[in-house]
């Protein structure tokens, strides 16, 4: 397909892009560009980080799983383009040099466009904006020391990129915009979508490609029949009613976190944990709702707070609560042809905590994924709903234990007799992330905990100081 | 004057605007050919067939290459000539290279290497210690066994015995960069290589080896690595090899990379260790007898395993006085990736036993550990001169296999001469400790992190806290200096002045983020009074210096900054004797500094100097060379001075541990580390700072899992978990002890890239020391303590075992 895109402030023009083709390769193969590196080739170092601003503003993105035909219409700036056109360096270039933020320097680029990025939006939590960059050699002290003291430089007049128009804008019907072959499509509408889709249901739907990404990098396959979903705003829509939050399967974690950080402060703090700044900007909810995985985060999240799925395949739609999704490992409740469209769930819900559970904290896949939303009235358990990932095939309920608690008296041993119930609610497996043993115990003591921070009893971690 | 300032790295401003250069940068000539090799599936067995049509029908495909149709062997190891590039019919490992495939691009020969059809007998892998041990499966004949003393009657007859056993897993080095090299294939047949590498001359040897050319008709450059960290002292040889023989059959320039997830696969780790002990103490916990039993996991092949276990019987005694001790060292050889050099070289490892074992005791007795540490430490630093240095040695004829620049090569030492008696304040090995300067480093570090008073506050915490414990320690580190293997400490180095005063350097260590570059600059520029500007940094070039040594063993700046000063004094010297004719003076007359030289009341300009200079026809290029004094060694009966000197440093850090799941933070750490008189405060505080979180993540998070096949499932940074930002301790405070080096090294500074690695260890111990907080049993921790190790010593401590 064609596509233009803002390169470090110049337009550029492609014409009959692989849907494969990575913004990685095509910056140091094609452009010479050599100083966003690759690092993993998945999205977990940072090295090949750059910004990518489009109508939702600045974001710094992992370019070794972002795919060219993403970043029609969006403004591309790399390592090459912070500093400015006349070599003056960053703000953050300079901090970094000052507090040698650097040592054997392969990391860098990607660390100092994360910074640019963190400090044009005004973002000060370095931990957060930095979590996603990977460094070997420096303990990251000198760099977060250097992100400090860039804070308070102005930011760069280069460092505002207009995005220009998509070629489909340019050329609505035919032309240019109409050139790329039938099975590269990149809807405008939802309506779109569904025809194309129902034609077309073998068709691989991409979103923020944070999956899609590896299966080309790391499984080397080749997607010829490809459906862009970056197009489709219709899909990217979050809209509130007085008790629910529709949230588009379209929408990044980025732009879920902001929306529930008030409302539901634990799976916030969850979805900051789940991804780094650079995936949180990619990844969508309804792809990591859609794609089925057992260790998914949102989905233990979502189920605990009654989440409903909105399905749509051509013009026909169906609803249903988000647990019936996952039927197995493997398998879900989706029609060919059918597609996640939305993910409703409630504005309320004071007792929910989601805790997960990693080798580290940061930008790590769960090995255990609890949530809980558990009501006491009068001192009596009047619901429960309780949703693991990690534990088992799918990310599924476990009715023992809400039965265990509910009806009974909120209460130490309440919560003790469930947790006995959670061996019969998950037979978890053993992997290179933890044992089944682990899991299990994990499991049983993360209710613990949630009796424990009830009672107002120190149980963070992460909120203890020396 | 250049020295002592906290100047930036030379490639800062290279680094943050994306400028500098690695080899995958490097723009490639036209025609360039990308490489990949094909991996097995399976850990142990023999090929049956090899069915390649379809990689070489694949699109871009323009050579595949087997064992069969390789030009010689292509040995890639280090040591034991045992590590053919690709396998022709035994399978070691899983992952193991089979075929090697040239491709017109990257991808497209990753591809092609996806299609190879390859079948196979397995058999039965030997994956693990028990499994190698059950075998006998091992390098040389049998243990290694060192003794002082007598170890078993010194621990009977003590009035307190325990013994114990800690595991500690490997660690992938994660250099950021991963492994690389391209070759350019020159008139003649001769080759030109750029590797990521920490040892060119290795490269050159490899690649000369394999070709069946001489050393001169290959040349390695090596301007910069994207980390190292030991992972790049022998694992790059088998990308160079492969390019050169693609270039060599092809007349094409080869480039080779590997994708991240083969790199995990391919290349080796740090090496996991069991370590078992039995020790005799008193009741204020001194040591009077010990035994270890280390057994270290090496892999299929030797690469540098056995100097890599001799360091970790080296720094089975740490910080402490052992009167008498054995240790005895197991060599073990697994179908797994082949083990290898990484920050620090068996030390951590036969380090963390003896903190264990500090642990343990003070456990045991109810004691302070600190108490323990100090009650066994070596005595203070004495300033009586050093005892003169033995015999000197002649090496042996034995170093026929050919790899003599490599630390797995070997040498016998025929006269071991005068060792030190069995007595006070010798290591294991019989050193001297001369220079030990723990004992104030501990005062200043304990004093200035409220030591006393945070023991404390943290019992009162656990005293209150029911889920989340907190858990402080301390770890001091002594850290020997030299390479083992005696004949590698040496260096050489290349100054060119020219007529305009610019200096150009050269010397043989690389450069892979840890500011080499820029201290030897420094140290140059100060030779010669001129601005570090006036000083051109370059690429390490086999050309250029040779027969290096690897970059290694933190000895960078020891090794190669006295070359370069000797280089630098020949021309100076060459200088004032011209200028001192001119003006009828003595040479010693001639001052140069702040870019001047100055003689009798004239000043020249430093290139004014240097245009006389060379229009007197005085040569202004010279060469400098460095041996590390005093050294000697035999490393089979374990006796001598295998050290110059060593390096110290201490660490405290306190934790927070939570006892439903076994999470944990590093809420703060405070060290002090001596670096002697620092080159550079700056970068040396970067090493530290750096090493401290590498080593604690070593400890932590980073846990390499094997299957029962022997796949390794950890093989990416989704499943390998490095430290990230926030990991880091939330208050964090690194200073430099501020003494000097009592050895005559390059500004009386210490060597500074291994010893801080270490100091990650206090993490470990605090991590003990919390979950200690939850019963009476005694943790026994395992590394790396995951949540899920941490939360099982928990329960262990809890139910009393």
């Amino acid at each position: 397909m064609d596509i233009t895109f803002l390169l470090n402030g110049e337009s550029v023009e492609l014409r009959d892009v692989s849907p494969t083709a990575t913004l990685l390769d095509w910056l140091r193969e094609e452009r010479g560009l050599t100083g966003t590196k690759e690092g993993c080739n998945e999205g977990d170092c940072g090295a090949c980080t750059v910004m990518i601003t489009d109508g939702r503003g600045a974001r710094s993105l992992n370019a070794c799983i972002l795919l060219l035909p993403q970043l029609d219409g969006s403004a591309v700036r790399t390592v090459e383009g912070i500093s400015g056109p006349d070599g003056t360096l960053h703000p953050v270039q300079t901090a970094m040099i000052d507090h040698h933020g650097s040592q054997c320097g392969f990391c860098t680029p990607g660390f100092v466009v994360s910074m640019a990025v963190a400090h044009l939006n005004g973002d000060t939590n370095h931990d957060d904006a930095l979590a996603g960059n990977l460094c070997r050699c420096t303990g990251y002290a000198p760099i977060t020391r250097a992100a400090e003291a860039a804070t308070n430089q102005p930011v760069p007049e280069w460092m505002q990129d207009t995005p220009p128009a998509s070629l489909f804008q340019k050329y609505p019907s035919g032309g240019l915009g109409g050139r790329q072959p039938p099975s590269i499509s990149a809807p405008e509408t939802l309506d779109d979508l569904a025809t194309i889709y129902a034609a077309r249901p073998d068709a691989t739907l991409i979103a923020g490609a944070t999956d899609v990404g590896l299966w080309v990098t790391k499984s080397l396959r080749d997607l010829d029949d490809v459906i862009f979903l970056n197009r489709c705003t219709e899909l990217q829509q979050v809209e509130e009613t007085d008790d629910t939050l529709r949230i588009g399967a379209g929408v990044t974690m980025d732009r879920v976190l902001t929306a529930v950080k008030d409302l539901h402060p634990s799976y916030a703090e969850m979805i900051r944990r789940y991804g780094s700044a650079q995936v949180r900007a990619a990844a969508t909810i309804g792809g990591n709702i859609a794609n089925g995985s057992p260790i998914g985060d949102n989905p233990p999240a979502l189920i605990a707070m009654g989440a409903t799925l909105h399905l749509r395949a051509g013009d026909h739609r169906r609803d249903m609560p988000l647990e019936e999704f996952f039927i197995d490992y493997g398998k879900q409740d989706r029609a060919k042809g059918e597609f996640v469209e939305a993910v409703t769930i409630p504005r309320h819900a004071p007792g929910l905590k989601v805790y997960k559970l990693s080798k580290r904290f940061d930008q790590d896949i769960s090995a255990v994924c609890g949530a809980f939303d558990i009501t006491v009235t009068d001192g009596t358990v009047s619901a429960a709903r309780v949703a693991f990932g990690g534990m088992a095939g799918t990310p599924k309920r476990a009715p023992a234990v809400e039965a265990a608690l509910t009806g009974k008296p909120w209460s130490e041993a309440t919560i003790r007799a469930a947790m006995a119930m959670m061996a019969e609610d998950y037979t978890p497996l053993s992997d290179m992330r933890a044992s089944a043993e682990y899991r299990l115990h994990a499991a049983e003591n993360m209710l613990l905990r949630y009796w424990h921070e009830d009672q107002g009893i120190a149980s963070n971690v992460l909120e203890v100081s020396a | 004057m250049s020295i002592a300032k906290p100047l930036p790295h030379d490639a800062a401003h290279l680094h943050v605007t994306g400028q500098a250069r690695y080899v995958d940068d490097i723009p490639t000539p036209k025609g360039t050919l990308h490489l990949t090799f094909g991996l097995s599936t399976i850990a142990a067995g023999r090929i049956t067939s090899i069915d390649l049509d379809a990689v070489r029908a694949a699109p871009g495909v323009v050579g595949v290459w087997e064992a069969k149709d390789l030009p010689s062997d292509c040995d890639c190891s280090p040591s034991a000539h045992d590590e053919p590039m690709l396998s022709g019919a035994t399978i070691h490992y899983f992952g193991q290279p089979i075929f090697l495939v040239a491709a017109t691009s990257h991808l497209a020969a990753r591809k092609a290497a996806r299609l190879g059809q390859i079948s196979y007998a397995e058999r039965d892998a030997i994956l693990t210690i028990d499994e190698a041990m059950a075998a006998n499966s091992r390098f040389e004949d049998g243990p290694r066994i060192w003794e002082k003393g007598d170890a078993g009657e010194a621990i009977d007859t003590a009035p307190r015995q325990i013994s114990g056993v800690i595991e500690m897993g490997g660690q992938e080095h994660f250099y950021l960069e991963g492994q690389s090299a391209m070759a350019l294939p020159q008139e003649g047949g001769d080759m030109v290589v750029h590797a990521s590498t920490q040892h060119p001359t290795e490269i050159q040897h490899k690649v000369a080896h394999a070709l069946h050319l001489p050393m001169h008709a290959v040349r390695v450059e090596t301007r910069r690595m994207g980390g190292g960290f030991g992972g790049k002292e022998s694992q790059g040889n088998a990308l160079a090899i492969a390019c050169a023989v693609v270039a060599s059959a092809t007349g094409r320039p080869a480039k080779m990379r590997y994708d991240r997830d083969d790199d995990f696969m391919i290349t080796g780790k740090r090496h996991d260790f069991r370590i078992e002990y039995r020790v005799g103490f008193d009741d204020q916990g001194v040591i009077s007898g010990i035994e270890f039993q280390q057994y270290a996991r090496c892999g299929w092949a030797q690469d540098l395993s056995l100097p890599v276990a001799d360091r970790a019987m080296l720094h089975a005694d740490n910080a402490y006085h052992l009167p008498h001790v054995r240790i005895e060292s197991h060599r073990l050889k697994t179908n797994t990736q082949s083990a290898t050099a990484f920050r620090g070289f068996g030390g951590p490892q036969g380090m963390l036993g003896v903190e264990r074992v500090m642990d343990h005791i003070a456990h045991d007795l109810g004691l302070d550990p600190v108490a323990v540490r100090r009650a066994n430490y070596y005595a203070a630093e004495v300033d009586a001169a050093p005892p003169p240095p033995s015999a000197s040695q002649t090496v042996s004829g034995k170093m026929t296999e050919q790899d003599i620049a490599s630390r797995g090569s070997e040498e016998l030492v025929e006269n071991t001469g005068a060792t030190a008696a069995v007595a006070e304040q010798t290591t294991p090995y019989g050193q001297i400790v001369e220079d030990f300067i723990l004992h104030e480093m501990t005062d200043r570090l304990l004093d200035g992190a409220s030591y006393e008073a945070r023991r404390a506050a943290v019992a009162e915490w656990n005293a209150g806290n029911a889920v989340i414990k907190k858990g402080l320690a301390f770890s001091p580190v002594k850290f020997g200096i030299s390479f083992t293997l005696t004949h590698l400490n040496q260096a050489g180095a290349l100054v060119h002045v020219y007529q305009d005063g610019s200096i150009h350097m050269n010397h043989g260590g690389t450069e892979m983020g840890q500011g080499l570059f820029q201290k030897v600059a420094q140290v140059a520029a100060d030779r010669f009074g001129v601005p570090l500007e006036m000083v051109k940094i370059t690429a390490t070039d086999t050309g250029k210096v040779p027969n290096t040594s690897a970059t290694a063993a933190s000895s960078g700046s020891d090794l190669n900054g006295m070359a370069v000063k000797a280089a630098c004094d020949t021309i100076r010297d060459r200088m004032a004797n011209h200028l001192a004719s001119l003006h009828q003076c003595d040479a010693r007359d001639v001052i140069f500094a702040d870019g001047q030289v100055s003689v009798q009341g004239e000043s020249y300009s430093f290139a004014k100097a240097a245009q006389l200079t060379y229009e007197a026809r005085v040569s202004l290029s010279a060469t400098g060379f460095y041996r590390t004094p005093k050294l000697s060694w035999d490393r089979i009966k374990g006796q001598g001075r295998p050290f110059f000197y060593f390096a110290y440093g201490a660490a405290l850090s306190e934790v927070a541990v939570d006892t439903l799941t076994g999470e944990y933070r590093i809420l703060r750490t405070d060290i002090l580390h001596d670096a002697g008189s620092s080159l550079n405060p700056a970068l040396d505080i970067g090493q530290v700072e750096g090493g401290f979180v590498q080593g604690a993540g070593w400890l932590t998070t980073e846990e390499l899992v094997w299957d029962n096949e022997g796949r390794l499932r950890t093989h990416a940074p989704s499943t390998y978990k490095i430290p990230a930002c926030s990991d880091r301790p939330d208050v964090f405070n690194v200073a430099l002890w501020d003494g000097r080096n009592r050895e005559d090294t390059i500004y009386r500074s210490k060597a500074v890239g291994e010893p801080p690695f270490m100091l990650g260890m206090s993490v470990f111990l605090a991590l003990s020391d919390a979950v200690a907080a939850c019963g009476d049993g005694y943790p026994a921790l395992d590394a790396p303590a995951t949540p899920e190790r941490v939360l099982a010593a928990i329960e262990r401590v809890r139910n009393g075992v």
